[in-house]
């Protein structure tokens, strides 16, 4: 469990050292389980998607908290993210990654649909001057 | 002498006298993983570019025209499979185990051909129909996020031939362990943005 020990230990260790600093490979039970999960998180939203069971709005609420979640599994099982690994230093730039994010996407989206609207009634006179 | 002379050309060992504590590749884990975030503000650009302009059709074919779930459903199989071997090659890896690791690398590679091959005959439908990139705003967003995505698997792909080859000769030595880490970063990451994907191209655009 020491530190110098880390390096070589037997893979079915490295769960246990999911806290240490440096990095580790996962185990094969941890591999099967991001790889069972994601496969549930996949296959659901297609499934809802394909059937159509639920009514739209409902669907894309749920296929995009899916994606999330799925996203946050592949972190945590297949990049074997966590607060400790480079001293903390890859996640501090995940968290400032996902901020940039965040903010490039929803003042994107936010901005563009709303200019959007606001130009719709001038596209359409255009529109009909032009036919 | 000859020994001292390696320690004076090593840079390792500057290091590990200030940092003992420190391995050696720890510092291009940590690097990748910033170009692997630079690399998602790439795509987080995309998305916001196929956000704002994916509604745009100009009067051309919409994704409920175009977009095949089925096909879709296979192709995010095959990159999630080549995500699962990739993991199996690492902790092969681990076991210092070259045979296998190079069987379970081939296996990811051909998943990630397969991957590929499968987006490629969907580009090659979607322009035979005249979905071309030029058709509309939004197969041009399109084009470019899904093409950006797939190109990166190719160079995944490039890189992990490049990788077994490196294998094959040298063996496990550290430095080859220290890529295929890098690598393994790289084509989980590539595996997450493709959630991405599907999940706001594809799915979503089915809902429109």
């Amino acid at each position: 469990m020491s530190a110098e020990t880390n390096d070589h230990s037997p893979d079915t260790q490295h769960v246990d050292h999911l806290g240490h600093e440096g990095h580790n490979h996962g185990s094969f039970r941890s591999y099967m389980i991001g790889f069972v999960l994601s496969v549930i998180l996949t296959a659901i939203p297609f499934g809802l998607v394909m059937t159509g069971v639920l009514p739209t709005q409902a669907t894309a609420l749920l296929v995009m908290a899916f994606a999330v979640v799925q996203i946050v599994v592949h972190m945590v099982f297949f990049l074997h993210m966590n607060s400790k690994s480079e001293g903390g230093w890859t996640m501090l730039a995940l968290i400032f990654t996902i901020i940039v994010v965040v903010i490039a996407l929803s003042g994107s989206l936010w901005v563009m649909y709303h200019l959007n609207a606001n130009m719709m009634p001038a596209t359409h006179d255009m529109s009909q001057m032009g036919g | 002498m000859s020994t001292t002379a390696i320690k004076i050309d090593d840079p390792t060992v500057f290091h590990l006298e200030e940092e003992p504590h420190h391995e050696e590749g720890s510092s291009t884990m940590l690097g990748f993983w910033l170009y692997l975030m630079s690399d998602c503000l790439i795509f987080a650009m995309l998305f916001a570019v196929f956000g704002v302009l994916g509604g745009n059709y100009a009067a051309g074919p919409g994704p409920k025209e175009l977009f095949d779930l089925n096909l879709v459903a296979v192709n995010t199989a095959m990159l999630l499979f080549s995500s699962i071997t990739y993991g199996f090659a690492m902790l092969a890896m681990d076991k210092d185990n070259r045979p296998q690791t190079l069987i379970w690398l081939a296996i990811t590679g051909l998943f990630g051909l397969a991957f590929l091959g499968i987006e490629l005959y969907e580009f090659g439908h979607l322009i035979h129909e005249g979905a071309t990139p030029q058709r509309s705003a939004f197969l041009s967003s399109f084009f470019t996020l899904v093409g950006t995505h797939g190109l990166h698997v190719t160079f995944g792909i490039v890189w992990l031939v490049t990788l077994m080859v490196q294998v094959g000769l040298k063996g496990l030595i550290p430095a080859n362990k220290r890529r295929l880490m890098c690598l393994s970063m790289f084509w989980h990451f590539l595996d997450v943005i493709w959630i991405g994907v599907f999940t706001f191209v594809y799915l979503l655009g089915m809902l429109r």
